[in-house]
């Protein structure tokens, strides 16, 4: 319980400032407002890096899920030798430091003399987000029977047509699931942007950048709530979908 | 021959060093029941996968209503597959699992609908349709997984075990219905089970197999009756084996000399050894008789003891210690009156006996 207070009081301040009527933040509250938030809609640098956050969170969520799609397929499937040594090798960016990550990627970025982008911020997040999509596919895949595949062939259809019609179906929780988790971890990444991203800035970069000015403060905070509140919508919505939706284990109970 | 529809021709199949399926060769002709029969690890299953296509023979040809299909893919076999577990899609209904094949059959909506309801009232669920496939019960997934193959109308439908899963008085009655089936459709059925009484009642013809080989394909009276080799006899119910040596063979009398049974006399059957070889004898346990009073003639008869007995409900097991033998033999007879018979007490003399057409020679192994 404590635990929990711990975890959550920092967070709720957030929104609770974002509220107040005041410059600063401090207590006592001064009063209600929603100045803060209507402030936003004017930022024209907030526009263009939430449309930056959005491109980035989208590709890359597509691109890790189908990636992670291939992995689970290859390693639930076809139960490759060492596939436990490949699992872990495509899991070390998740161990790796952001940091590093980060500057590793902008070394290799200079030398090969790629100009830092959003596409450098894509590639970066792409290498951070696949191991989460793998790893909820993967546990959506372990125990697909393979009997549906063939029952599916010996049906009439072909690989392609099989895995849209068995395949994709039965997964689609766990890829669901992989696109707003993946998305969410872009949306949300702050160190490996900063270093890749540019002139182009995110939308954790721009407030970053806020911070810098004391008058933005809270209206960046106002931002900051309601990236916590959709973010933790996502995230649940995404567990509640992995869950959800028809057992895949095949094993009927007689 | 125009009536084989599968022709297995010097079929091996093998998994890295491991043998699955050695040099098989099969016919199968059209319209008939036929099952593979084996211990589990014999093969059956591969062979069964050759068929479908979803093995491919490392050496040897398969050929499917004349037509060489080794190489075919499955998608393009005229066959189906019912499989273990039924593989009922989970996110389609009773119908779309059903209809799951025929996406590029031609038929209008309308026609497809009748197709299905007509599989429906075929495997007697009508009304099921809609049902999501986790609503289904084993014996109702098993159905399902029927009409999806049969609804494709292929020249051969494989069943890979599709009783296994089935409680025993429910697989009694599929058992039934799955023969009543097919005779109905009149689709050739290939049939893989490792349940001997099953396959016995099912099947117009059986191929035995034990580690990759076929060992003997038959009707399941001759394989019962007239078991050609010591692991069919033995595969299939309960056999008594005796060493025994060939004495004399003349207008169609086989006269042995057996260690433990003295002298003993077949009639009918073409001995499998020249006289003065040995072969080995055998004798289901239904076969014999047991009598209090030592018979008039020695020949066909041996002196015991009873040991234990087994009630069964409709019959009993008795197991009979004779002189110069470890293992008892079996003997089974049936329960006709209602009160268990307390004249088959442990430890009584008895004399078994059993008619000259009753036992069996076959060639020893070893």
């Amino acid at each position: 319980m404590l635990y929990l207070v711990f975890l959550y009081a920092p967070v709720a301040v957030l929104p609770l400032f974002s509220f107040n009527d005041s410059q600063y933040v401090t207590f006592p509250l001064l009063g209600f407002t929603l100045k803060w938030y209507a402030q936003l809609a004017d930022s024209q640098g907030l526009h263009s890096a939430l449309i930056n956050s959005l491109k980035v969170g989208v590709s890359v969520a597509v691109l890790s899920t189908v990636l992670g799609i291939f992995a689970a397929k290859a390693v639930t499937r076809y139960r490759m030798r060492r596939s436990g040594l490949l699992i872990g090798f495509i899991m070390v960016p998740l161990v790796i430091p952001e940091i590093i990550l980060g500057i590793s990627l902008l070394m290799t970025f200079s030398i090969s003399e790629v100009k830092l982008s959003l596409v450098t911020v894509g590639i970066g997040h792409l290498m951070l987000c696949t191991p989460f999509s793998m790893l909820v596919l993967i546990s959506r895949m372990e125990g697909f029977d393979q009997s549906y595949e063939e029952a599916s062939q010996d049906l009439g259809e072909n690989a392609w047509w099989t895995f849209w019609r068995v395949t994709f179906p039965i997964i689609l929780p766990g890829v669901v699931a992989s696109l707003l988790l993946t998305f969410t971890i872009s949306f949300d990444e702050f160190v490996l942007a900063f270093f890749l991203a540019g002139t182009d800035s995110t939308l954790p970069l721009h407030i970053w950048g806020q911070l810098r000015f004391p008058d933005k403060l809270p209206s960046t905070l106002a931002l900051g709530a309601i990236i916590v509140v959709l973010s933790t919508v996502v995230i649940f919505a995404a567990e509640l979908i992995r869950r959800s939706g028809v057992q895949v284990g095949g094993k009927s109970k007689v | 021959m125009s009536d084989v529809i599968i022709s297995i021709k010097n079929v091996v199949k093998t998994f890295g060093k491991v043998v699955a399926v050695s040099n098989a060769n099969l016919d199968v002709v059209k319209g008939e029941f036929f099952s593979l029969l084996g211990p589990s690890g014999c093969g059956k299953t591969t062979l069964l996968r050759m068929l479908a296509g979803f093995e491919l023979p490392t050496e040897g040809s398969i050929e499917i209503d004349g037509q060489d299909v080794t190489l075919v893919p499955p998608n393009h076999r005229p066959v189906n597959m019912v499989f273990q577990n039924y593989a009922i899609f989970p996110h389609l209904n009773v119908a779309s699992n059903i209809a799951f094949g025929m996406r590029k059959s031609g038929l209008s909506k309308q026609e497809l609908a009748q197709r299905i309801d007509q599989m429906l009232e075929l495997i007697k669920l009508p009304g099921y349709g809609e049902r999501g496939a986790s609503e289904l019960s084993g014996g109702q997934r098993q159905r399902v997984a029927l009409a999806r193959a049969l609804i494709k109308q292929p020249k051969v439908l494989l069943l890979d075990e599709p009783l296994g899963a089935l409680d025993k008085k429910l697989r009694e009655q599929m058992q039934i219905e799955l023969r009543l089936l097919q005779q109905h459709v009149g689709i050739t059925f290939v049939f893989v089970t490792h349940d001997q009484e099953e396959a016995l009642t099912l099947s117009d013809r059986i191929a035995v197999m034990d580690q990759g080989d076929i060992i003997e394909v038959s009707t399941p009276t001759l394989l019962y009756e007239q078991p050609k080799s010591q692991f069919v006899a033995d595969f299939i119910g309960t056999m008594n084996f005796f060493d025994c040596t060939l004495t004399d063979y003349s207008d169609d009398v086989a006269s042995g000399q057996c260690a433990e049974l003295g002298e003993i006399r077949v009639k009918g059957q073409q001995p499998v050894v020249q006289p003065g070889e040995t072969f080995a004898l055998a004798i289901r346990p239904e076969k014999f008789s047991i009598s209090f009073a030592d018979p008039a003639s020695s020949v066909n008869t041996v002196e015991g003891r009873m040991g234990p007995s087994a009630y069964l409900g409709d019959r009993s097991h008795f197991y009979i210690h004779i002189k110069g033998r470890d293992n008892p033999i079996s003997v089974a007879l049936q329960n006709l009156s209602g009160v268990l018979d307390q004249k088959y007490s442990t430890d009584k003399t008895v004399w078994l006996s059993w008619s000259d057409d009753a036992a069996v020679m076959i060639r020893a192994e070893k």
